[in-house]
């Protein structure tokens, strides 16, 4: 310490580029990525091509986007266990809101923004109000949802899934924004890649740029010390739910247009994935720390894992045993470059 | 691999003499590879070239049915001189993804389920347009042609739902219950639509927890002290007709218990009369066709239906047959 450091307040210091780097939190997911993908370009041809890695990208992208939001919410120190069936539900809305109105189909996708963003804004408001632990709250909601999922689309369809809405108007319209295909260079890439993209650039903004970040940091880090220094922790925590319900939503329309029916049943162990993705990024479990990028790094360890794994021609009994592997190495490797970067400081 | 092996084998044998005092002189692992030895493997039959054809599937993770499925197409696979993947998901999404992975690694040959045909439509066209040759199995029947498949082999689930009905008519039933172990599958509400269709007497759905076997019990065995009319159970998988007898037995109730497929121990039940009868889609050979015709294709141009499906089922298993198949399903070919 020089008397210089002294006068200038600690946060102000200047760090050398290289500190700040190991600071970030996404950087042991990021050399966790380089290892995945090495290795498994080394043993499987495939997994280089163009075709391939599209497809990678593709299975990412439909974890990815349900990764952003969660890790947001992780790092504001809650977790949302409906996130995976609330996909299945936000695609049931639309779908059997445009059918059974014979509406455009674009209506359904509004009313299904305006249901799903309000299963989120009942998260955060009973969160806030019961003071009971989000598990127990999300857990609650996820059952919920799992059975309305199933007994609402058997009591309007009669059957299981929901019936084709593809000859519906504003079908067309809704698949190219919400599913269609990039031809870039000969390659197809699916435009979920795209929406990916947009939200881990949102919300890293959001995080490192604006006011509402440095909230949901502090919020994560510790509720009552925020509330004393005047953070609206109540509205930040409603705020986050609801982002991970207009995730769902994008998740949930892309389910709608790419397949044109919804089987009902799906989306349940989802959102542990979504969780998974978001820690192998670098968020803590225990809130205030953790990344957007990470969470998309996260995304893409576990799609090229997963798709890795078949291109390799391995067993796929074993896949969630390497997941698994995976996810406890990536956390370890997370820790000791945080430790290593914390002593450096 | 082979030298991962060696070592496991002697870790094996090392621990298996310290407690060699324990041995049993009937059944375990030493009957089994009696067994084994005694049926087919071997090598190649033919010298065409060495084809790689993928199998994707919609089951869940350690799946009886499926096991025996992939029995039969590695048994075909073996014999045609190919090379066979396997892989599953129960979610469409991934589903569809590992088709495109598979049309990514530019295999010769894809073998799918549709068990969610619509979410399967886009990938199964780019493998077309690739010019790969995709046969479909077990569920699909209505969308294999459209989507561009050489043909399907299966079952058709209400047909063996009929089936079901017709035989519990024969055996003089009057109320039935339908077990079905997983909400949201479409073949399950068709066979028990086909049970209702054919069956002279009232049939009631039951929608158990299929995860979770003490509640599936729990659930047959409650409906069971509740309504003594029923007079007949039928399971639509082979590990829930056991847990069936056990409700039964408990319930005290009289309820002919029946089921649809088989495993080992559904064809030990039916030999000593605890269950009434077992519908059968054959498994293997859905595996073991599916695999053998697209070889056939590559190799002769065969197709196999003449653009209709490909029937593996029903067959009607009673206790007559029950004991020439118990060594086959204990081998987990039937």
């Amino acid at each position: 310490m020089t008397a210089t450091a002294l006068m200038v307040d600690e946060r102000l210091l200047r760090t050398s580029p290289l500190r700040r780097l190991l600071g970030r939190p996404e950087l042991g997911s990021v050399v966790g990525a380089l290892a995945v993908f090495l290795f498994f370009a080394l043993v499987a041809d495939s997994f280089v091509r163009a075709a391939g890695l599209s497809t990678v990208l593709y299975a990412a992208s439909t974890i990815g986007i349900m990764a952003v939001p969660v890790a947001l919410l992780m790092i504001g120190g809650e977790f949302d266990l409906s996130a995976g069936v609330m996909v299945t539900s936000s695609a049931l809305i639309s779908s059997m809101f445009s059918f059974q109105m014979t509406a455009n189909v674009w209506v359904g996708v509004g009313v299904s923004l305006l249901v799903t963003l309000a299963i989120g804004f009942f998260n955060g408001f009973m969160l806030t109000r019961t003071g009971l632990p989000s598990f127990i709250i999300t857990l609650g909601t996820f059952l919920m949802l799992t059975g309305m999922n199933l007994g609402f689309t058997k009591l309007i369809s009669g059957t299981v899934s929901t019936k084709t809405i593809a000859d519906m108007e504003g079908f067309a319209s809704a698949r190219a924004v919400f599913a269609s295909v990039l031809t870039v260079g000969g390659v197809d890439f699916k435009i979920t890649i795209l929406w990916w993209l947009g939200l881990v650039a949102l919300a890293s903004w959001i995080l490192l740029r604006t006011r509402v970040g440095n909230w949901i940091f502090a919020v994560g880090g510790g509720k009552d010390a925020a509330r004393a220094v005047g953070v609206p922790v109540d509205r930040t925590r409603i705020g986050l739910y609801m982002g991970v319900s207009l995730a769902a939503w994008i998740a949930g329309q892309h389910l709608l247009f790419s397949f044109d029916v919804v089987q009902s049943g799906e989306g349940v162990g989802k959102e542990l994935t979504y969780i998974i993705a978001a820690v192998i990024g670098g968020c803590l479990i225990t809130g205030g720390y953790g990344s957007a990028i990470g969470s998309a790094v996260g995304a893409l360890i576990f799609g090229m894992t997963d798709k890795g794994i078949v291109f390799a021609e391995w067993n796929p009994d074993w896949f969630k045993f390497f997941l698994g592997a995976m996810l406890l190495l990536a956390t370890l490797l997370n820790a000791w470059v945080r430790k290593r970067a914390e002593a450096t400081k | 691999m082979a030298r991962f092996r060696t070592w496991v084998g002697i870790a094996v044998a090392g621990a298996l003499g310290a407690s060699l005092a324990g041995c049993s002189s009937t059944g375990g692992k030493r009957a089994e590879d009696a067994r084994k030895a005694a049926s087919a493997q071997g090598g190649a039959a033919v010298d065409t070239p060495r084809w790689t054809f993928a199998m994707i599937t919609h089951s869940g993770d350690g799946d009886t049915f499926w096991d025996i499925v992939q029995n039969g197409a590695e048994q075909a696979a073996v014999k045609d001189n190919i090379k066979f993947l396997y892989s599953h998901d129960d979610e469409a999404q991934q589903q569809a993804q590992l088709v495109d992975a598979a049309v990514d690694k530019g295999v010769d040959g894809i073998i799918v389920t549709l068990a969610k045909p619509d979410a399967m439509k886009a990938a199964l066209a780019r493998a077309t347009k690739a010019g790969i040759p995709v046969i479909t199995v077990n569920s699909g029947s209505a969308e294999s042609k459209a989507f561009g498949a050489l043909t399907h082999i299966g079952q058709d689930e209400t047909i063996a739902g009929e089936a079901v009905g017709e035989e519990l008519n024969r055996r003089g039933r009057k109320k039935t219950l339908c077990v079905l172990h997983e909400q949201g599958n479409v073949g399950h509400e068709q066979r028990c639509a086909g049970v209702r269709k054919t069956f002279d007497g009232t049939v009631r759905n039951l929608y158990v927890e299929g995860t979770d076997m003490s509640a599936v019990q729990a659930s047959i065995g409650a409906k069971l002290q509740a309504d003594r009319s029923v007079d007949a159970v039928v399971t639509l998988g082979a590990p829930y007709a056991g847990t069936a007898v056990k409700a039964r037995q408990d319930a005290g109730s009289e309820a002919e218990t029946v089921t649809f497929d088989l495993n080992a121990k559904v064809a030990a039940s039916l030999k000593d009369g605890t269950l009434g009868f077992a519908v059968d889609q054959q498994p293997y050979l859905q595996g073991y066709e599916a695999v053998d015709l697209l070889w056939l294709h590559k190799y002769n141009a065969d197709t196999l239906g003449g653009g209709r499906p490909v029937l593996t089922g029903p067959q009607i298993i009673t206790k007559d047959q029950a004991a020439a198949l118990e060594q086959y399903a204990e081998r987990g070919t039937r």
